[in-house]
């Protein structure tokens, strides 16, 4: 096969299976991305709740509760 | 083996090592971006290769290259179950810590590729074969490996009670198990549309180079995003778990 000049209307066209292969590969772009995203996000926020929660019960397990009246800032 | 031996084996090859959730986040912390730059740059790498360099097939056109997302999605769909069902099955015998951890992490992500060869294998089927859909066995057996993945996770949300959650997820994942051969030998079993294997077959490969490295290269991106994903939801998994204990009021010694 001879090497040919890049063609982007050709390259575009798929040979006419346009509407088949630019849907297949937007598709699996977009359901990984998603997926990748969110399961980011959902690890980002899990992880500093919980980090938020064990310096809070360390805290409050380091300070007895002797001095109840005294002001938590 | 002495207990000194043990202790001087490599982390790396002791599952036992990483049982420590903690431990096993610090791992996953690591691992991330490594898995992440490397799944961006072969599916990059990937879908150039298959989209601009690889050949169009002598029947079927540019439409074949269809096959770069679809196949891979396919494999990863038959491959995210074989880890939920072999966790699973770790998790009743040896009771690793991070076993139900893993098959619950994965299920969303074996949903995802599933969904995905499904949809472009539709978008394969119709120029091809003149249907979106035929109720044949290969896309059927397929479609009953999506509805289990969904009643996977349906049934860890169903059950308050996690240990009761797991012990029905874990029978889910191993009696749908026999799902997964039925899926690889259904095209050699029944009468179908779908053709046949030419990547992973017994007397090997009947694709030629200039098709299947683009397709290895891209199975290979799957597989490392895969492992990206899986790292971030166990991360989340071990996270939400320590946070239940610690409002339960029995926070773990810090490791």
């Amino acid at each position: 096969m001879t090497a040919q000049p890049f063609d982007l209307q050709t390259f575009l066209e798929m040979g006419g299976y346009a509407a088949y292969v630019w849907p297949s590969y937007g598709l699996s772009f977009l359901a990984l991305l998603a997926i990748t995203w969110f399961s980011w996000r959902w690890m980002r926020r899990v992880e500093r709740i919980a980090a938020a929660a064990s310096t809070a019960s360390r805290a409050s397990a380091d300070k007895p509760a002797q001095q109840p009246s005294e002001p938590v800032v | 083996m002495t207990a000194t031996n043990e202790k001087a084996s490599i982390p790396a090859m002791n599952i036992w090592y990483y049982a420590n959730p903690e431990r096993f986040a610090g791992l996953a912390r690591t691992l991330l971006p490594w898995l992440m730059g490397s799944a961006i740059i072969a599916a990059v790498t990937g879908t150039v290769w298959g989209l601009m360099i690889a050949p169009p097939d002598y029947q079927q056109g540019e439409a074949m290259r269809i096959i770069y997302v679809h196949v891979p999605a396919a494999w990863m769909s038959m491959f995210v179950y074989a880890v939920m069902a072999i966790s699973s099955a770790v998790a009743f015998i040896w009771k690793h810590p991070l076993a139900d951890v893993a098959a619950k992490a994965s299920a969303p992500i074996g949903a995802v590729f599933t969904a995905l060869a499904l949809a472009t294998g539709m978008l394969w089927g119709k120029p091809m074969w003149g249907a979106w859909w035929v109720w044949d066995a290969r896309l059927t057996s397929v479609l009953i490996l999506f509805f289990l993945y969904l009643g996977y996770i349906v049934l860890w949300n169903a059950i308050e009670e996690p240990a009761r959650a797991a012990r029905a997820a874990r029978i889910l994942a191993l009696v749908g198990a026999i799902n997964i051969p039925i899926i690889k030998f259904s095209v050699d079993w029944w009468n179908t549309l779908h053709q046949a294997s030419s990547v992973m077959r017994m007397d090997g490969p009947t694709m030629p180079a200039s098709m299947l490295w683009p397709l290895l290269i891209m199975a290979l991106a799957y597989n490392l995003l895969y492992a990206a994903i899986l790292m971030m939801r166990m991360r989340a998994e071990i996270a939400e778990r320590r946070l239940r204990s610690i409002r339960l009021g029995l926070e773990p010694s810090p490791a």
